[in-house]
């Protein structure tokens, strides 16, 4: 309680009208909790961190905390956070994103910034959904779901987010839900240390929109989903696809080292090019 | 020259010379290139690098630039000193990749959504498209807005001899920095100019950035009190300065019955026109725009006010002449020249036209 008090004094703008604008029991909360917790523990400067994040619930989390802030347009983050971290190496360049924002209106933002490898740590805040514009599918939405735009069940397959980034090369991939905040906060730590473009899935429930099915009582029951359906990616190994159907498995699914698009650039300059 | 030291972009004919040229040379001079993967990226990438302190550009052409309006919203909404040189073909959609136009006027002015204050400015020679580059730079850091380049593929393609002005001569400007200490920094407070002091990313100002509308702290908000002044402080900051954006060339225009108002390629033809018709002892000069957003509307309504007719050309269907119009508001005879069909309006076409309202 007293680290928590800690961190709120020192890390949440005392300059920001609060209440936040997310509903009690929704998942991205606890994500900027161990967010700050990790960016704590590695004592970066707030100085030095920039925040950046799209458009949508998740976009909102970088207003609340006392870092150089950047909210950007639906799906574009990643690119702003390559013009920083390109005009300025030094930073700590961390992009949020949700998951309509990074992978479908941002899908070709995100596998560019993979391939390029530009040293960015990322996350996607995974609610299924489309949370802020009131509960549409979105590509993470399960096949047959009943949505806001799906009333009649949608009608397409869901995207992994995981697999997506390491087919595009990312060099950091993991996963792990709000449940899970050791390991969340572990794969933060991670990202951040990675050299190369990082990226973490977080699973989050949206107790609003699909948590309406899942009684009186959402944020409880959709975490004590997210805890009876993960399974780790060790435990995923043993299993064949049709077991880990509707599994979500967590933990680092990508962990290699690649030049980075700063580094191939500074090889360039140092060669001093001629025509 | 004018202390560009980052560039995002994507190939685009008539524009992707300006992208060759800096992949060329920015490296050499230890700046910053990079080819993104389309024109939202390229600009959202310039937006982040001038956030970060690089004066950054981007160039483009009509798709590319109708790819650009999101984020050319945001710049001005946010603040963020950027420059986009849009080579002018002719559209709509893939149109004529490889022809000079004008058509993209009005885009540049409300190609975004919402209301927004914008400058464009449009070179007509090798030497303005140099000197106006850099006072592209100048005026995106002095107002904190994004600057249109509005260029048209015959002048962005030319090729002539220019005398390069010494580095010493040229002035060149930078973004307001704040001079409080961090903790007394209200990042988008008006300090009686209309543009805030502006601190990159790192430099231990630590404030937030967002396209929504914003109170003074930068922060989201939907308070009429707040968003009100927030739009007009937007346009104010610019019209306050609108004497200083009257840049235009005139030729002969003293005595003329009929004014030439033009810019681009077609204010080259204008001008050889004139000089024609000047030895035919017809009395005709020209006005060239050099700024055509804000549109120059002191200059203009004077030159209407003298001249008893007035001509537009335009290679589109008539974009800055609905300007002069809305301007003139029946003062003289407003006449215009339309082409369309993806060459440029030549001297002798001009002439005929001046030669017909003469008679
Ligand atoms: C270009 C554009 N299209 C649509 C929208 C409307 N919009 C706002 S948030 C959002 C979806 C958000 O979903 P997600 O990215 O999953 O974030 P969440 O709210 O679930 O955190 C959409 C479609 C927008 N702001 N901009
Ligand atoms: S709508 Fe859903 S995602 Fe958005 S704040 Fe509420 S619970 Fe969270
Ligand atoms: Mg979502």
């Amino acid at each position: 309680m007293r680290e928590t008090t800690h961190l709120v004094h020192k890390y949440l703008r005392s300059s920001k009208r609060f209440p936040h604008i997310w509903c009690a029991g929704c998942g991205i909360g606890i994500f900027m909790q161990s967010l700050i917790r990790v960016i704590d523990q590695k004592e970066y400067s707030k100085d030095d961190v920039v925040l950046i994040s799209g458009i949508g619930c998740s976009g909102r989390l970088p207003v609340y905390v006392d870092f150089n802030t950047l909210h950007t347009t639906h799906g574009r983050a990643l690119t702003f956070a390559t013009g920083i971290k390109l005009a300025k190496p030094r930073l700590k360049v961390i992009a949020i994103m949700g998951d309509g924002d990074a992978i479908a209106i941002g899908g070709n933002h995100f596998i560019h910034a993979a391939r390029r490898n530009v040293e960015i740590a990322s996350f996607v805040i995974n609610n299924q959904v489309y949370g802020m514009t009131g509960g549409q599918c979105s590509p993470t939405t399960p096949d047959g779901t009943i949505t806001a735009s799906s009333p009649y069940g949608n009608l397409e397959p869901d995207f992994n987010i995981c697999r997506l980034a390491e087919a595009a090369g990312a060099t950091f991939v993991g996963r792990a839900t709000v449940y899970h905040t050791r390991l969340l906060e572990q794969l933060i730590g991670k990202a951040f240390e990675k050299k190369g473009f990082a990226m973490v899935e977080v699973v989050s429930q949206c107790v609003t929109y699909p948590g309406r099915t899942f009684g009186p009582d959402p944020a409880v029951a959709m975490m004590k989903w997210q805890r009876d359906n993960s399974i780790t990616v060790a435990q995923a190994s043993k299993l064949s696809e049709a077991e880990r159907q509707g599994k979500i498995e967590i933990g680092i699914l990508v962990d290699k080292e690649r030049p980075t698009y700063h580094e191939e650039y500074q090889k360039l300059l140092r060669k001093k090019p001629k025509v | 020259m004018a202390g560009c030291c980052f560039y995002a972009g994507y190939p685009i004919t008539p524009a992707t010379e300006i992208m060759e040229i800096m992949a060329r040379d920015l490296p050499r001079a230890g700046g910053i290139f990079i080819q993104m993967e389309d024109e939202i990226a390229s600009l959202g990438a310039v937006i982040g690098a001038s956030l970060a302190g690089a004066k950054s550009m981007t160039a483009t052409s009509g798709p590319g630039f109708s790819l650009m309006q999101e984020h050319i919203g945001f710049a001005c909404m946010a603040e963020v000193p950027c420059v986009i040189a849009d080579i002018m073909r002719a559209g709509p959609s893939t149109g004529l990749p490889t022809q000079a136009s004008q058509s993209d006027v009005m885009q540049a002015r409300w190609g975004t959504h919402g209301d927004h204050p914008i400058i464009a400015l449009a070179p007509s020679s090798v030497y303005e498209c140099l000197e106006l580059t850099v006072q592209a730079f100048n005026l995106s850091e002095r107002y904190r807005t994004p600057i249109i380049l509005l260029i048209d593929e015959a002048v962005a393609h030319m090729r002539e001899g220019i005398v390069l002005p010494s580095p010493g001569d040229i002035e060149i400007e930078e973004r307001p920095h704040p001079t409080v200490p961090p903790e007394w920094y209200i990042p988008y407070a008006d300090p009686g100019t209309g543009v805030p002091p502006m601190s990159a990313f790192g430099d231990g100002y630590r404030y937030h950035v967002t396209g929504l509308y914003h109170d003074v702290r930068g922060y989201p908000t939907i308070r009429a009190d707040e968003v009100e002044p927030l739009i007009h402080r937007l346009f104010s900051k610019i019209s306050r300065d609108f004497d200083h954006l009257q840049w235009f060339d005139s030729y002969y225009t003293e005595d003329a019955r009929i004014t030439v108002i033009a810019y681009g390629c077609v204010s080259r033809a204008a001008l050889r026109a004139i000089k024609e018709a000047r030895e035919k002892g017809l009395k005709v000069g020209l006005i060239k725009l050099k700024v055509i957003w804000p549109f120059m509307h002191c200059t203009i309504a004077k030159i209407l006010e003298n001249s008893p007719k007035v001509l537009v050309p335009e290679i589109n269907f008539g974009q800055i002449s609905r300007e002069v119009k809305r301007v003139n508001q029946g003062k003289c005879e407003v006449a215009t020249l339309n082409k369309v069909d993806g060459t440029i309006l030549t001297p002798p076409e001009i002439l005929r036209k001046l030669e017909e309202m003469y008679s």
